[in-house]
């Protein structure tokens, strides 16, 4: 029987900030070590995290499910990661992007950024980009490490080197801080990513979460099971008064009346907060229960047309 | 997608999801992550 949240819906959609930041502690607890400049090493780290979290940030308490992936493919004893693979599938079919909207460090930082106030541009006419990240996915995480070895069959983490912001937000700026030697070593490389970094800094002051929608694989990913995730928006086309307030507050560009569980929804829940007779909310169950009741027509006021 | 289908492909994905865990775990990638987890990953800060 399918589950339908409204109350609850919209307390999970209030408290967004405060899970997003307790979701970034809780994936880099070892705060102590930006001092120290070196890693956590414990046990923990076999374990991934849910969202894009580089490994090589000192405070981090898990594996990066895009690194660790690439690791073990490109390492000379595997070809494929059956392990992170079972994590990824089964993460995104219990929530799908949700963990994009609530959990993913990274993506928070962007919505930090894009609340700077400037003018802000939409992305509406930009949806073409977001299929990149599907690109980015299979060549640079899959394929590329998969299939260009050296002599002992090791291949390169390519995501990570060569496009992985987060790599120097987390790993390489904090570890230069409190390590003159790795101060030191830094070359072209970084100089490289540390201009993708800026460059995405920037575009999330101006763009809402650029790299979510149209350079993070780990996103594309979840997003290939945002329709078969046992978390699901639905709306109640019963309450639905189709004023159009939710697809004017969501700003990843979906209309959650028309396809309530697009590949591009984060699920953050704007759509929830914004509805006027609490139509759409957060559910979760096997299958897909269909509200059959005809939609309410708007009073005049809520919708800025006449009534009939 | 019909409410049955759906279940079913549920269903499916989670045993999917669970048994690759569980293989993966079993053939020991869970020491390579490790390994490659607690050492500095040159490539992901910038040193190659």
């Amino acid at each position: 029987m399918a589950k339908k949240f409204s109350g609850l819906s919209q307390a999970i959609s209030r408290s967004r900030t405060w899970i997003q930041a307790g979701a970034t502690f809780l994936t880099n607890m070892h705060l102590p070590n930006f001092l120290k400049g070196q890693l956590y090493q414990g046990p923990g780290k076999k374990l991934c995290v849910p969202g894009l979290n580089c490994y090589s940030c000192p405070a981090a308490s898990g594996a990066c499910p895009i690194g660790a992936f690439q690791a073990v493919v490109g390492s000379s004893k595997f070809s494929f990661s059956y392990y992170v693979t079972g994590f990824l599938i089964l993460l995104g079919v219990l929530l799908g992007r949700f963990i994009c909207g609530f959990l993913c460090p990274f993506g928070w930082f962007q919505e930090l950024l894009h609340k700077i106030p400037t003018k802000k541009f939409s992305t509406k006419k930009l949806k073409a980009l977001t299929w990149l990240k599907y690109a980015i996915l299979l060549l640079m995480v899959v394929l590329m490490p998969m299939l260009l070895v050296n002599d002992v069959g090791m291949g390169d983490p390519y995501f990570c080197k060569y496009l992985c912001p987060q790599g120097v937000l987390e790993g390489a700026i904090p570890l230069s801080l409190a390590n003159t030697g790795i101060r030191s070593a830094l070359g072209s490389l970084f100089a490289w990513k540390f201009t993708i970094l800026l460059t995405v800094i920037v575009l999330s002051v101006l763009f809402y979460r650029p790299f979510c929608k149209w350079l993070c694989p780990l996103g594309a990913f979840y997003a290939l099971l945002n329709k078969a995730s046992l978390l699901q928006m639905k709306v109640d086309k019963g309450r639905c008064i189709s004023c159009g307030k939710c697809a004017r507050v969501c700003k990843m560009d979906v209309d959650v009346t028309k396809t309530p569980n697009h590949s591009e929804c984060i699920r953050c829940g704007m759509c929830v907060n914004a509805c006027p007779t609490n139509a759409v909310s957060f559910r979760c169950c096997f299958g897909q229960a269909e509200n059959k009741l005809p939609a309410a027509k708007a009073p005049a006021g809520l919708t800025g047309k006449s009534a009939e | 997608m019909k409410h049955g289908k759906k279940a079913a492909l549920q269903a499916l994905l989670l045993a999917i999801g669970v048994t690759f865990l569980c293989l993966g775990a079993l053939r020991g990638e869970t020491a390579t992550v490790l390994s490659k987890a607690i050492k500095l990953c040159l490539e992901c800060v910038g040193i190659g």
